[in-house]
């Protein structure tokens, strides 16, 4: 118990070890999530994107199509 | 000449400007520059009695005498030494042969009134163990401190 | 340098090197706060809060290790204008501001009980604020413009010119009396440090290292996707104006 308690203590100066690594902790760790968070929503973004458009020449068929359906409209 | 090649000249030649600037500049503000005057410096440097700067170097060896409040030791380069006077409460590492850097005004018997003490280490780490058998076997070298 | 320039080559080679550098962070973190915290002697001066510098110094050196790559890299963006360069200074940018906020603010936790102070406005402190600075400046210069590439640029030609001052915070306590200690690991001849307080310092600057690896890896792919998403949605507002333009 003496032992553990002494190490908590930092030789009187727990008041300076300890905030320096969980600040150190806390600042990496947020990094880390955000970053992450970030590209997930990101990546799962553009998956949806990519997954409702048709690629190239479809695209630009689907798209000429649409200008004439608009202009059929009106 | 590519474009590439015209814009890796410009990219060399801004930052050897940019270096060149920094280099003039940083020269010119060198006095501005350092945090603190050694005691030898205070013999080439004109500083009247008025004005507020800081003095470091080490405090010397078997200098240190407490009054009440009041400490006074001497700030040494190995060359020259400066008495000072001050009081207040001194950092963990104040120490007779360790780094200080003091901050105030030289009063007119050349005492030093200081008005704050901040410890300065040095780069060495070692554990106490380490510490100890290297003075015990000679090989301690504070100058190299 | 083309081959890795090619975001999808990367997409490809970030996928494998990932799982590999989130591992490695792991587990030198726990061997170095093992040692950093159990496994390592009290200093004969500055007694247990010598402990603050397995993270204070491994921080340091990050922050500007981060801001050479940053500067090398907007280099490369602005000469040779390859696609990944700008993306990896863009990347890391908020990596080095943190580290460098890191290293000042367990830097200020160390000065007060040893120095006595938390702060002194000598020049290695001044210069490694100044550091923090030019983060948050590229960080805010990259986004001030409604076109991404001139984000981009200008951003680029800060991280040069700041360049500078990475010489001045390495030699600052060398080339001008400071409150702060000269170097004790990178100096001529040997460290200053005794091994048993070598070990968890270098320990930790690996897993530094690699964490950077890690984020600076997931930082880019989610940028990369990002550009992706602006450049549809721009073709997609396009092709909307056009279709009403037709009409």
């Amino acid at each position: 118990m003496e032992q553990i308690s002494a190490f908590f203590e930092m030789g009187g100066y727990a008041g300076f070890v300890w905030p320096s690594y969980v600040l150190t902790a806390v600042v990496m760790v947020a990094l880390l999530v955000l970053s992450l968070r970030e590209m997930r929503s990101n990546e799962s973004q553009l998956r949806a994107l990519e997954g409702n458009r048709p690629r190239g020449a479809a695209r630009r068929a689907a798209a000429r199509a649409a200008e004439e359906t608009t202009e059929a409209g009106q | 000449m590519t474009r590439k090649t015209r814009r890796l000249y410009f990219v060399t030649l801004g930052m050897l400007a940019l270096g060149a600037a920094a280099v003039l500049v940083l020269t010119a503000m060198s006095d501005k520059l350092v945090y603190f005057y050694s005691p030898s410096d205070l013999q080439t440097q004109h500083i009247t009695e008025d004005r507020r700067f800081r003095l470091g170097g080490l405090v010397e060896e078997g200098s240190v005498e407490r009054e009440g409040q009041t400490t006074r030791f001497r700030v040494t380069d190995t060359v020259h030494t400066v008495s000072v006077a001050y009081t207040g409460i001194l950092p963990d590492l104040f120490r007779e042969g360790q780094g200080v850097v003091t901050e105030g005004r030289l009063g007119a018997d050349g005492t030093f009134q200081a008005v704050s003490v901040l410890a300065k280490h040095d780069e060495n780490y070692m554990p106490k163990e380490v510490a100890d058998s290297l003075k015990k076997t000679g090989q301690w070298k504070p100058e190299d401190q | 340098m083309h081959r890795f320039a090619n975001p999808a080559r990367f997409l490809r080679l970030s996928a494998v090197l990932l799982p590999w550098f989130a591992w490695a962070t792991a587990l030198l973190t726990a061997i170095g706060l093992y040692y950093a915290l159990f496994a390592s002697p009290a200093d004969y001066q500055q007694g247990e809060t010598v402990r603050i510098m397995y993270v204070h110094v491994p921080a340091a050196w990050m922050g500007l290790f981060v801001y050479t790559n940053m500067a090398i890299a907007s280099a490369v963006a602005l000469i040779w204008k390859h696609p990944l360069a700008d993306v990896a200074a863009k990347a890391s940018a908020p990596i080095g501001a943190a580290f460098t906020f890191l290293c000042l603010v367990t830097g200020a936790l160390w000065g007060k009980p040893m120095w006595g102070t938390w702060w002194a406005w000598d020049a290695r402190l001044t210069s490694m604020l100044i550091l923090l600075f030019l983060y948050l400046g590229h960080m805010a210069l990259v986004n001030a413009f409604d076109d991404p590439t001139r984000g981009a640029k200008a951003a680029a030609i800060l991280a040069l010119a700041g360049f500078i001052n990475v010489p001045v915070i390495k030699w600052s306590v060398d080339w001008w009396n400071t409150l702060h200690q000269p170097a004790s690991v990178t100096r001529v001849g040997l460290p200053a440090i005794d091994p048993s307080m070598l070990v968890p310092l270098l320990l930790m600057a690996v897993a530094f290292t690699t964490y950077f690896g890690t984020v600076l890896l997931l930082r880019i792919r989610s940028e990369i996707a990002a550009q992706k998403l602006r450049n549809i949605r721009m073709a997609q507002v396009r092709s909307a104006g056009h279709a009403r333009s037709a009409a």
